[in-house]
């Protein structure tokens, strides 16, 4: 056992270099300028993700960054993330498309103005689908939240299960169309700034000759707007009752944190993130089709936050960037190489095994993922609350007897 | 908004709103229910006994998740594609090596059926046991979390497992079983399929619930359940028993592997979506309650039926999974500790 003071000492650690944020912030900015030059490079330049695949990444990396919220600060397993995806792309649907074409409504889009349906500018409709998620999050939370671990992840798989269903069969509501059931809903608009269209900013994006590098850098802007929430919230009193809770709820509970209260706010805010990414990923994709939402989504962002380091912000940033990377790009480079190479194995088609893997042995042989979380992995090692008092398997090693004065 | 909030938690909490909102679900289903009945009690019974046969397959998957709940408090996520694995791997053994057609006789088909499982309830209880000796032992003292996700993690790989060795296309052996019935009541008809299902895994059930109960390892899993650290205390090996509790589980999913083959059609990721129906019913049951289990995946069964098969104002299968993981919500948020549970901090 260590003692107390040093254990504090390690909590609060060093600080971190202060040089590498910006020049992180500065290269991944201006990648698209330089991404031609990565890509004529020998070797790993076939491995180098374009800008429109890096657009994908930044999505998804940025609800992962939301359900470290949920999952890393607050210790609350939610194996149904994808439901709030779904609410931030239909959100989008429904304020930016044609779906309602029974009323025309425009504000500030970047469409047409006789086109039918509600048109609201994009840059509304993310912090209008950021909010509706927050508020499903919140409904979601208050009935369940009081269920503890296992039962709050089978919960919360319930309602990753339910959304996508009400979604696919939602095209008639007593005769209502809501979400155009499996067809979905598109075209949605486009991202754009009307306004400035003088200055040579694009009115909008989608038809921009600059289409993938307008939607990264408002991407990229998005994402960074997250992690400084992300890192601000966890050092707030607010993300310091979630971490509390993580470690041990009753001591939290008894140390006057409301539980319920701070629970459904680490609920909600990982909600509204994955509202907000989940809206612009539907602009890029120009629409929002039930065959996207399914629970291999809730598992995979699971996968990037437990890679890079559950709690950890720059742990989750790589894990999310490596994992969805694979996903987009990687694996299918990699299975050509192979095919190259003679080996007929096409790593694309077991993806899902290859999460698995993946996360079964980082919990194994590395829990606390890449870029530890230094609480979180003293956390680990030291254990919570629920080590049991006498260990069956190991004995002695972890308890205070010596096991030579038996 | 907090104390809007919380008061309108505290009037949603009070038992009184609770019990009313709760009985109020059970009324309207029951109207349904019996409006459909008047409609044609004939049709009604049939639908009923579809469920039973689903039912039964889900009750012996159901008991896999809650004997290791209730022995580790743990969702073996992995558990539902080792049962869709053992289907496929069923299906290798009566279509490929036994050989059984449609047109062979009845006595090889029972023939190959009764090898069959000789040989799947074994493999598969080892492999279970393998499963939890590579993924969930090593993490027995991690916090609850880390083996929750290594489930999820050895669920996919499983499916991937089955994916790779079966590929995409469905595996079926319901045309070996007779078609038509095997007795009829009035308009009702028994079929040869449900007389399978129930021939097979009513026996199960009776083995189960005689090893449980009556033998000294089934005590010691009773015992582990009840109080890890204290049964270890009085000499039992748990990590024995828990190995133990892989097998019977791997064994339970061997057995519904092959009713399911026989009833219907598996494919690598049947597992899934029927492990989570079958969590819901060991949940609906009460975990960690074996007669739970089965009572749970029996009313899951008739509302599957039901919600599919009957006339009057049925949602349809586009809703199934809806409302199946609807209930489980219900049970969760109304009655934590499931019908014949009880209740724990857990839950609570």
């Amino acid at each position: 056992m260590t003692s107390l003071s040093d254990r504090a000492r390690r909590i609060a650690g060093g600080r971190r270099e202060t040089w590498l944020v910006p020049l992180l912030v500065v290269l991944g900015l201006l990648y698209p300028w330089y991404e031609e030059t990565l890509q004529s490079l020998p070797l790993i330049g076939d491995f180098v993700p374009s800008t429109e695949s890096m657009v994908v990444m930044i999505a998804l990396t940025m609800m992962a960054v939301g359900l470290n919220v949920v999952v890393g600060y607050a210790g609350l397993l939610d194996l149904g993330y994808v439901a709030f995806y779904a609410v931030g792309a239909y959100t989008a649907g429904w304020f930016a498309s044609q779906q309602f074409d029974q009323v025309t409504f425009h504000f500030f889009s970047s469409v047409p103005n006789d086109q039918p349906g509600i048109h609201i500018s994009m840059w509304l409709v993310l912090v209008v689908a950021g909010l509706l998620t927050l508020f499903a999050g919140i409904l979601i939370g208050l009935p369940t939240l009081r269920l503890r671990g296992d039962y709050l992840a089978i919960v919360t798989l319930g309602f990753g299960e339910i959304v996508p269903q009400v979604v696919r069969n939602g095209d008639n509501f007593g005769g209502f169309d809501l979400t155009h059931g499996a067809f979905g809903i598109a075209p949605i608009d486009a991202v754009g700034i009307p306004a400035l269209g003088v200055i040579g900013l694009p009115e909008n994006f989608q038809t921009s000759p600059n289409r993938a590098l307008w939607y990264y850098v408002v991407a990229f802007l998005l994402l960074l707007f997250t992690v400084f929430c992300s890192v601000r919230l966890r050092d707030s009193r607010l993300g310091r009752a979630w971490i509390a809770i993580r470690e041990d709820e009753t001591a939290a509970a008894a140390m006057g944190v409301p539980l319920m209260r701070t629970k459904t706010w680490s609920y909600a805010i990982g909600a509204f993130f994955g509202g907000v990414a989940g809206a612009y990923y539907a602009s890029f994709r120009g629409g929002a089709f039930p065959a996207d939402f399914y629970f291999q989504i809730s598992v995979f962002l699971l996968c990037m936050v437990i890679l890079g380091g559950i709690g950890s912000i720059w742990g989750v940033l790589a894990g999310g960037m490596i994992l969805s990377y694979l996903d987009r790009e990687g694996l299918a480079t990699i299975g050509s190489k192979l095919q190259d190479a003679g080996i007929d194995f096409e790593p694309t088609k077991y993806n899902a095994g290859i999460y698995g893997v993946l996360i079964v042995a980082m919990m194994l042989f590395r829990p606390a993922g890449l870029i530890p979380e230094r609480r979180h992995k003293i956390e680990l090692e030291e254990g919570v609350h629920d080590t049991p008092f006498y260990d069956v398997t190991t004995e002695g090693t972890l308890t205070d007897r010596d096991p030579s004065d038996d | 908004m907090n104390e809007t909030a919380n008061s309108i938690l505290r009037i949603l909490r009070s038992p009184k709103v609770v019990n009313g909102i709760g009985l109020g679900f059970v009324g309207v289903i029951v109207v349904w229910l019996v409006v459909n009945f008047v409609k044609g009690p004939e049709y009604f019974a049939n639908v009923a006994l579809d469920g039973l046969t689903r039912g039964s397959i889900y009750g012996v998957v159901a008991l896999g998740y809650t004997l290791v709940y209730g022995i580790l408090q743990l969702i073996n996520f992995a558990h539902g594609d080792v049962f869709a694995l053992s289907g496929l791997v069923a299906s290798t053994l009566l279509l490929s090596v036994f050989d059984i057609s449609p047109t062979s006789s009845n006595l090889a088909v029972a023939g190959a059926i009764a090898v069959t499982l000789a040989i799947t309830v074994p493999l598969f209880a080892i492999i279970n046991g393998s499963i939890e000796r590579v993924a969930y032992r090593p993490l027995r003292n991690a916090p609850r979390l880390a083996p929750l996700i290594t489930a999820v993690g050895m669920s996919f790989i499983v499916s991937n497992v089955a994916l790779g060795l079966y590929g995409v296309d469905y595996e079926s052996g319901s045309d070996l079983i007779p078609q038509g019935d095997a007795f009829t009541i009035g308009e009702i008809q028994f079929t040869w399929k449900l007389v399978t299902a129930l021939v097979i895994i009513v026996p199960t059930l009776i083995v189960l619930s005689w090893f449980v109960s009556s033998t000294r390892q089934g005590k010691a899993m009773r015992a582990v359940a009840q109080d890890t650290e204290a049964s270890a205390m009085v000499g039992i090996n748990v990590n024995r028993t828990i190995s133990v509790t892989f097998f019977i589980a791997g064994s339970l999913a061997a057995v519904a592997g092959l009713v399911f083959l026989l009833e219907f059609q598996v494919r690598y990721d049947t597992g899934f979506e029927l492990g989570l129906i079958a969590f819901t019913a060991a949940v609906l049951g009460g975990i960690g309650n074996l007669s739970g289990a089965v009572l749970g995946a029996l009313l899951i069964g008739f509302i599957q039926s039901f919600t599919e098969g009957l006339l009057w104002y049925a949602p349809g299968g586009d809703w199934t999974r809806s409302i199946v993981f609807g209930i489980l919500i219900a049970v969760l948020v109304f009655r934590p500790e499931g019908l014949l549970g009880e209740r724990t901090p857990e839950g609570a």
